[in-house]
């Protein structure tokens, strides 16, 4: 295949400077990640995986070292350049929600948009709801609905402005299996759609839901090898005793 | 850190780099309803905290508008006073008394003597009719009732001079002023008050424990203003010096000149003839100051415009430390909600989004604020302004546009300006640490 690698990075490291004392996150990596990929980032804290998330989400500036997204150098652009990028390419999916509280879900979806000045925020907002199966919940708070439901608010959020790519920080992370396993079968649904997902966790299981896998160690890209036989969630979900959770009621 | 060999950039698809390129400069911010309606959400969010925030600015504008209102309603109800004194009115005073360059303030002199009265009225062609005056606060008493009236010692043209009718009875005469008679002529508010319903005249009050017989009351004035002849009580100036105040000099003379026209040259003639009667060397300073109506206007101006400046700064101090309250409530928000704008920086926001959702943030709190501010202060000058037997003080209130104006503009200043630190500190949020902050 003779694809544009949707991000490209070359010898990238990133140091922090503390007083004296230099720390070196990381030490010279090169990746490529090609449009329609599922990756997974793994490797244990301080290994520079959230690092490495932080400058792929335009969150942060490499030291040295140069990073491609879409063909475009975003490694020296400055932070409204930045901004700009996240909102139009990146969906962001933190492991604790990071929801805005008091605030409906209609809102957050409309969030994104807000900055981008689009119009019919609200119609793009419900149907972004409505891919996750919250088309009912528009008008819900954070603190009225169950971790599981916030989470796909945050999917929606993430997706509403047609991004490039969904960078998802330990997504299963604050879920039980259950609602863990519903969350990965929307990532691989909308994987399948054609979207281009970056997954950090440190979980196995969660990891073989990808079709690519990333260790990282010290700084370093210690292994990258594509998943055998990715797990299915749906399949899974099936398999998985059918207990129902007090809210956690609605069906995928 | 120096910059390394840096890789050339692949050839970049052409459908890619436009794709995103397009989207990049296309893009706007919110607009100034949408950024109201959020910070309008937000502090909705946090009812008491909001409400508690604005009071100050809530204080703040009330203050500007009542006390102005006061101010300018106290101007005004002097400027009435001075001006039903009549345009041919002259008023002497003896001058202030300088101890080692130190002025004494006016009427510190005490050369003005009954005789000064006499002397005018026979050496000045151009004057028609004089009338000294002695002054004083003093206790009067009927029965029961009392209150503390001034009380003018006068010659008999003084209500003719300073166009005050007798409503009831009569004023006193010259003879009541040689025999230093105890007779008085009230205003109408202290009738009522010591006499409420019953006739006054020919009944016996109380002057400082002295019984004064009342022969007369004057018309009702019913201004609001301070000194109003309707507070006043007026007795024979030899009775006011000799009996009551026990003082042997004049606190003025109240002098009609003979037309309007002839002003001037009525007041050089007075100056003239006391200087002669004062016998001052050519080269002294002249012991009293000779003023006709304007020059009373101007002065009392010069007092009312200070009073208003002074109430209006007090005012103004208080909005400027309401503005204080806004930054100290704005800083601890943006402290509070740093997870919040992580949230919306890792989403797209930049640094003027976020500086521009806090400052219209405080902005909205301080309109509103000033809003609140306005109902009240207009309430509580309206609420003054009724009358003491409605409920209200009886103040001389004057409610114009102008203060109302400049005091919601001014606390829309004081929200912008004191918004700005906690507005730039919470864009200038590194995004990364802020969606780590607990």
């Amino acid at each position: 295949m003779s694809t544009t690698p949707i991000i490209r990075i070359e010898h990238l490291t990133k140091t922090y400077t503390m007083g004296t004392t230099h720390v070196h996150a990381l030490r010279g990596i090169s990746l490529e990640i090609q449009p329609g990929e599922m990756v997974a980032i793994m490797g244990p804290s301080g290994s520079g995986k959230s690092t490495l998330m932080n400058i792929i989400g335009c969150l942060d500036r490499p030291t040295d070292g140069s990073y491609w997204l879409e063909g475009l150098d975003v490694a020296q652009m400055d932070d409204d350049r930045l901004a700009e990028v996240r909102n139009a390419r990146m969906g962001f999916v933190f492991q604790q929600f990071n929801l805005l509280p008091r605030t409906s879900a209609l809102r957050q979806v409309e969030l994104p948009m807000l900055y981008s000045g689009e119009d019919n925020k609200e119609a793009r907002a419900r149907a972004a709801l409505a891919a996750v199966g919250l088309e009912d919940r528009g008008s819900h708070k954070p603190a009225e609905m169950s971790g599981g439901q916030q989470q796909r608010v945050a999917i929606a959020r993430a997706l509403v402005n047609d991004p490039a790519i969904i960078m998802a920080d330990e997504p299963t992370g604050a879920l039980d299996t259950r609602t863990g396993q519903e969350v990965l079968a929307i990532f691989q649904r909308l994987n399948r759609e054609g979207k281009t997902i970056l997954m950090v966790t440190h979980e196995y299981d969660v990891g073989q839901h990808c079709k690519r896998v990333v260790r990282f160690k010290d700084g370093h890209i210690i292994a990258d090898e594509p998943v055998e036989n990715p797990l299915d969630a749906l399949e899974e979900l099936a398999r998985l005793p059918r207990y129902r959770d007090e809210d956690e009621e609605d069906e995928l | 850190m120096s910059v390394v060999t840096k890789p050339e950039p692949p050839p970049a698809a052409p459908h890619d780099t436009t794709h995103l390129g397009h989207l990049l400069h296309i893009r706007r911010g919110m607009g100034v309803a949408e950024a109201f309606r959020v910070a309008f959400e937000g502090l909705m969010a946090n009812k008491m905290r909001s409400f508690l925030t604005m009071l100050g600015i809530i204080i703040g504008v009330s203050a500007v508008i009542v006390m102005v209102s006061l101010g300018q309603g106290v101007a005004k109800a002097t400027k009435e006073s001075i001006a039903r004194l009549g345009t041919n009115m002259i008023n002497v005073r003896p001058n202030s008394q300088s101890v080692r360059g130190v002025s004494m303030g006016v009427g510190s002199l005490q050369t003005l003597k009954l005789e000064d009265a006499e002397t005018v009225l026979k050496a000045c062609p151009a004057v028609k009719a004089v009338s000294p005056v002695v002054r004083s606060n003093g206790q009067v008493k009927y029965r029961n009732a009392n209150t503390v009236a001034g009380i003018y010692g006068t010659g008999p043209d003084y209500f003719q001079i300073r166009n005050l009718p007798i409503a009831k009875g009569h004023g006193f005469t010259d003879d009541d002023v040689r025999r230093k008679a105890k007779v008085a002529v009230i205003g109408h508010n202290i009738a009522e008050t010591l006499f409420s319903r019953s006739d006054p005249i020919n009944k016996y009050m109380k002057i400082n424990g002295q019984n004064f017989k009342v022969v007369g009351v004057v018309q009702k004035r019913g201004d609001s203003g301070f000194r109003s002849p309707d507070d006043e009580v007026t007795i024979p100036v030899t009775t006011a010096m000799q009996r009551v105040f026990g003082q042997d000099y004049l606190d003025s003379l109240t002098i009609q000149a003979v037309s309007e026209e002839r002003m001037l040259e009525a007041q050089d003639q007075i100056l003239a003839a006391l200087r002669k009667a004062h016998r001052l060397r050519p080269d002294e300073e002249s012991d009293v100051r000779v003023m006709n109506q304007a020059d009373i206007t101007e002065s009392a101006n010069q007092q009312t415009t200070f009073l208003t400046m002074l109430l209006a700064g007090i005012a103004f101090v208080s909005l400027i430390v309401g503005g204080i309250g806004i930054m100290n409530i704005m800083l601890v928000s943006v402290t509070e909600r740093t997870r919040e704008i992580g949230i919306r920086k890792a989403i797209g926001a930049k640094r003027r989004d976020i500086r521009y959702q806090f400052l219209i943030e405080s902005i909205t709190l301080s309109l509103v604020g000033g809003l609140i501010g306005i109902g009240l202060g207009v309430g509580v000058s309206l609420w003054m302004a009724l009358p003491a037997d409605r409920g209200g003080l009886g103040f001389p209130m004057l409610l114009s546009t102008p203060p109302i104006v400049v005091a919601f503009a001014f606390s829309a200043l004081v929200g912008t300006f004191f918004g700005m630190y906690p507005a730039v500190k919470a864009s200038a949020l590194d995004p990364i640490e802020a969606l780590r902050y607990e």
